[in-house]
Parts: structure tokens; sequence; C-alpha cells
């Protein structure tokens, strides 16, 4: 049963609390059947996207469109988007099938047929059998998914989550990361998911959009955001990184008296940021060279911190600029000389030098 | 089985904290033996007693004989059952608003609410006697304002009693129903809505419900007060409204009667018993939620 889904388009919806914006004159497009989701730190305003996009908070101005209509006067009620809440929100006065009915009672869907429909949401979310139960009978991981047995059982358009899997532990959560998506793509309808956890909306997401201070600082494809950061706020919210001033003259970056090669032929000049990610930088053997794909330099090992899979290494550069690099901890026996105060040949290939502008702006 | 280390030791210590638990219960299990068994069981024993010291069911026997017994019962839960209602259609919005209102500026509320607590009961009901009486300050005004042109009598009749009951029952009532509101996830209101419930809807099918427990116990507990209400329907009534526990006070002071007075007191007492267990039944079959509140 695939759903229709409806395209969503929002456009300088802001939000002020008292001088601070919660949402400064935001544009997004989002499309039909598209999973996007809002990623920023708390206080960046993703969550009010989201309530306003439910109706639940009025923003001082702007518009969203659901399709061709105008909905931010719409009382939430008459919105008729599936929503699942960050702590679930299931009624403790009703049970299990209660619940997930009541969208279809409102809807004045009775009798056999509802019952029917509240039986195949709860298998959808592999809880069939579970209609009798209380709330309070269920673990976490089965409120969530009552939770979004009752927000799809009235097959709404678009659909909406507040950090449905917060409250779960990891590994659960890793599963349901998974189920939803594989729900999302049986389903189809556009969904608008609110995270912090940068893993999660890059495992989920068609589109991620990275939000801070009430703006969007990148709306882009997971690899895009990951691979491509347009700025230092997305480049450091996202993964892990570090950063080296350097100075760009004629595409390449200058840093000490190490060149790096950029990809894109900007036409930049000046001062910039060099984002490096730990896990793309290699440490080259004493007799190890590389091709012209890769860009070179050296520092100084501050120290090795094993973390299971991976250790990561301290390294120094002149001027006193750390740069972190991760290794896969395999690796390891094939450095031998992994000292505190060697000096290591660090290499990223080209495809990975990023160069962001100096302060946070989107360039 | 082989005996475990320190097996014993860590028995007794179960025991010894037991026992430490028993010593904390001790003082008000005796204070309720001696104030409440006690004077129950004493009482129920005067009952039985005739003026000359037999044993009698004679109190008992005229109470169902003479119809105004019947007619003070009645008006007792008629006094108990409309104070009760009216204050739910007064403080049912009252406890909404302050519970929708921010946490500050609800406790500053919440000590208006409860200020006619602190100053004596006697002292409130002789003001609404003084307010309420013909010549008082209300008929005055209202005649002033044109509202009505003769005194009209507001006190010494059942209006005039009502409206001291509700006046020192409100705060009970307010008070359970106002911090079960205040418990209430806002997010499910939200979820109803989401789910396409009007506000109407919202209200009648998640908030009500889960304001229930609150709702029961205030209305129980100003159900019960009144039930018992000696000093303000005695002042308001002005003797035209009797209730139980004024004719308690008439078979003592008036008549010595010790016995009709027991006998009045332990029906009052079995009635009042009997309406809570039927109450308590009642709630246990509506939903869940009062079961979890009253189990």
């Amino acid at each position: 049963m695939k759903n229709a889904s409806l395209p969503i388009s929002i456009e300088k919806i802001t939000k002020k609390y008292g001088s601070t914006y919660a949402l400064n004159h935001v544009d997004l497009e989002i499309k039909s059947g598209e999973f996007l989701t809002l990623l920023g730190p708390s206080g960046s305003g993703k969550t009010t996207l989201l309530t306003v996009l439910a109706g639940f908070t009025r923003p001082d101005g702007g518009s969203v469109k659901f399709g061709d209509t105008e909905m931010v006067c719409v009382p939430p009620h008459q919105r008729d988007v599936g929503m699942v809440f960050q702590n679930y929100a299931l009624f403790p006065h009703m049970t299990v099938a209660e619940n997930v009915a009541y969208p279809l009672k409102i809807r004045g869907v009775k009798g056999l047929e509802a019952q029917e429909r509240v039986e195949r949401s709860l298998e959808m979310v592999r809880l069939g059998g579970y209609g009798k139960r209380g709330i309070d009978q269920l673990s976490g991981g089965q409120k969530q998914r009552v939770a979004l047995a009752r927000a799809m059982v009235f097959e709404p358009r678009i659909m909406l989550m507040d950090e449905p899997l917060s409250a779960l532990d990891k590994q659960l959560r890793e599963h349901m990361q998974i189920e939803l998506r594989q729900l999302h793509e049986k389903l189809g309808m556009t969904t608008v998911y609110v995270t912090h956890d940068q893993r999660e909306a890059l495992t989920m997401s068609d589109r991620i959009a990275v939000i801070n201070f009430g703006k969007i600082m990148q709306l882009d494809t997971p690899r895009a955001i990951y691979e491509r950061p347009l700025n230092k706020f997305v480049a450091e919210f996202i993964g892990e990184s570090t950063f080296v001033p350097v100075h760009i003259e004629n595409g390449i970056a200058r840093f000490s008296n190490f060149s790096f090669k950029i990809l894109h032929k900007d036409s930049r000049h000046g001062a910039a940021l060099l984002m490096l990610r730990p896990e793309r930088l290699r440490v080259l053997g004493p007799q190890e060279h590389l091709n012209a794909e890769f860009n070179e330099f050296s520092g100084q090992l501050v120290h090795v911190v094993y973390q299971g899979d991976s250790s990561l290494l301290e390294v120094k550069l002149p001027n006193d600029i750390g740069v972190q690099v991760r290794m896969p901890s395999v690796e390891l026996q094939n450095h031998p000389n992994l000292l505190p105060g060697a000096l290591l040949r660090l290499a990223v290939s080209v495809q990975d030098t990023v160069v962001l502008s100096e302060e946070g702006g989107t360039s | 089985m082989s005996a475990l280390p320190n097996a014993l030791a860590l028995k007794r210590a179960d025991s010894i904290e037991r026992l430490w638990l028993l010593g904390l219960v001790t003082p008000a299990m005796l204070l309720i033996v001696i104030t409440m068994v006690l004077p129950v069981g004493w009482l129920f024993y005067l009952s039985l007693l005739s003026d000359t010291g037999a044993f009698t069911t004679e109190h008992y026997v005229r109470m169902w004989e003479q119809p105004s017994y019947f007619r003070t019962f009645r008006t007792t839960f008629e006094v108990s059952i409309m104070t009760t209602a009216i204050c739910l259609v007064i403080g049912y919005p009252l406890a909404y608003f302050l519970s929708e209102l921010p946490k500050r500026a609800a406790n500053l509320c919440m000590i208006a609410v409860l200020l006619p607590l602190w100053t004596s009961l006697l002292v409130r009901t002789y003001a609404w006697l003084v307010l309420l009486q013909r010549k008082g300050l209300i008929n005055n005004w209202a005649i002033e304002l044109g509202l009505w042109t003769e005194p009209i009598a507001l006190v010494h009749n059942m209006l005039g009693t009502l409206i001291g009951t509700v006046h020192v029952m409100l705060p009970f009532l307010i008070l359970p129903l106002y911090s079960s509101m205040r418990a209430i996830d806002r997010n499910y209101l939200r979820a109803a809505a989401n789910l396409g419930a009007s506000p109407m809807k919202t209200f009648w099918s998640v908030f009500f419900p889960l304001a229930m427990p609150g709702m029961a116990t205030g209305a129980l507990i100003v159900f019960i007060l009144c039930l018992g209400f000696y000093i303000t329907p005695a002042v308001l009534g002005g003797g035209k409204v009797i209730m139980v526990s004024s004719r308690i006070a008439n078979d003592i002071e008036i008549f010595f009667n010790w016995g009709a007075a027991s006998a009045l007191g332990v029906v009052l007492l079995v009635m009042t018993a009997l309406l809570i267990w039927i109450f308590m039944k009642l709630l246990k079959i509506s939903n869940p939620v009062d079961r979890a509140i009253a189990a």
C-alpha cells in the first residue's frame, strides 16, 4: 500500500522569541516522497520548524504549503499529517488498539474496517496481536512502534518525526533506523525527520538540512554534506574534522611550506580553512610515494589513542597546528615507528582536500 | 544445600530492617486506635443503650419510624450533592485555567485559592451572614443598582447554606483536581490534535479522562466533608436546613440523649462508608488509570 504523498514548500518562515530568531526566514522545498532530515544542535530551531509544520507553533510570518494548499493558518487538527513524538505521547488511558484506532474513530471509520486497519497497521510495525495490551505494559521500542502505527494508520501523506529514537538504547536505535527507512520505502510518504544525531541523519535521509541559529546552513545529500561541507559549522557538526588555516593562490592552498592542490577550480584568494577528516588521512611508510592525486605534508606525532576498531593519532604540524589521523587498529603493526616525537609523513587525496571560507558563512 | 557464608547474619539484618519499619508506623497505628477505633466502638456501644443503661435497639427503630429523621438525612445528602456539583462547576474551569498558567503565576493564584483556609471557619461563616442578611451588603447594593426592589432572603435557607458550604469546600476540590491536571503531559493534547481531534474532542477524549482521578478525589473529599458539616449549615441555614450533624448536636445539647446521638453518628458513618465503597467500585470499572490510582 503506497500512499499518495505531497511535497512541502516552506517560504520565509520566521519565528522570534524575544529578540532571538528561532527561525530566520527559512526557505525549504521538500520533494514528494522524500525522507528529509532536519539536523542541528539543541536550540537550533529544528524542532520549532517541525512544530510549525504540525501547526503547534504559529510562526510570525511566512508560508507553508502542502502541495498547492497554504497551511500556515490551518489549525493542527485539520492538517492531516502524521506525527511521531519524542516521548511517543501514547494515551495512557487507552489500550494499544484504542490508541491506534483513535485517528480512525475521529474520521468516522468504524467497526470491522477500523479493526482491520488497526491490525494491519500494528502488523506493519511487527506488533500484531498486541492490541489488548496497556501502554505501560510495553517496552520503549514497542511504544515507539505503536506511536508509528498510530501515526500512519490514517494514511497521512506527510509524516513528521521528532527525535523518535532518542529514548532508545543504541542497539535498538540502530535497528529501528533501518526499520523506519524500510517502512518509508514501502509507504512512500513525505517524511520530515528531526534529530541531533548526525549518524542517524546520515543513515536514514535522502537529504539533510543542517540547521543552526534558525537558519539552514546546508541542504544536500548525506554524502555531499559529509564530503563537501559548505562551512565550518557543518564540517564540525558532522563527523570528525580538524582545520588548518591556509592561504589560497591560483588554486593552491598553502600552509607553512606545504601546498595542497584543491579539486574545485575556484577563484578564491586569500585566507581560508582547510578541513581534514581524520579517517581520510593516510600515514605514509618511509619508502612510500604517492602520485599527483594526493597532497603530502608532515608533522610530529604527539601520541596514539587506542580506541578498539581504530586508533587516533594526534599530530602536530608547524605553528602548533594539531591534526588528527584515524587509522584502523589493524594497521598499527605496519607502522613500528609510531612513537611520540616521530616525524610522520601524511597524505590526503585531492578529492578530500576541502577548503572552507574562513568563518561561518555559506561560501 | 551447603550453608553460604554469612547467611544467618544477612537474614538477621533483614528482620532488623523489618522491625525498624514496624517501629516507624507504630505511633501512627496507636494514634488511630486511640482516636478512631476505640471512640467508634464506644459510639456504637452507646447507640445500643437506653436512658436507664439497658440494652436496646430503640434509637435505630425510632430513626426508621419517624419521618423527621428521613427528612434530615435527605437534606444532608441534598446539601452534600449540590455543594459537590456546584464546586465542580465553579472549580473545574478554575483548576483548568490554573493548570495552563506558567508555574510561578499558578503558585501565586493557588495561594489565593487556599487563603480562605487560613481564616477561621466561624469567622468566614459569620461574615457571610453579615453579607447575606436582609439589610446586608448584597441586598442593599442590589436594591440600589435596581437589580431587585425588595430585600431577598439570601440566608437562613438552602441558598445561604449552599453559598457558605461551596465557599468553604471549593479549595478541597481544586487542590487535587489542579495537581492531576498539572500532571497531564501537554503532548497528549498535541497528539490528539495531530490525529485530527478538534479541541472539544481532545478535551473529552483525552484531557477529561486523564484528569478524572483528581476530579474524583476532590469530589469525594468535598462530598464526605459536607456529610458531616456542622457550623456553616447550622448558622447560614438558620434552623431551616437541618443536617445530621445539627440533629446530633441537638440530641446532646437539648435532650442529653447520648444514645440517639450515637445512633445517628453510626448510621451516618455506615452510609458514608457504603458510598465510598460504591464510588471506588465504580471507579475501578471505568478505566485503568483510575485503577492504578485507586490501587
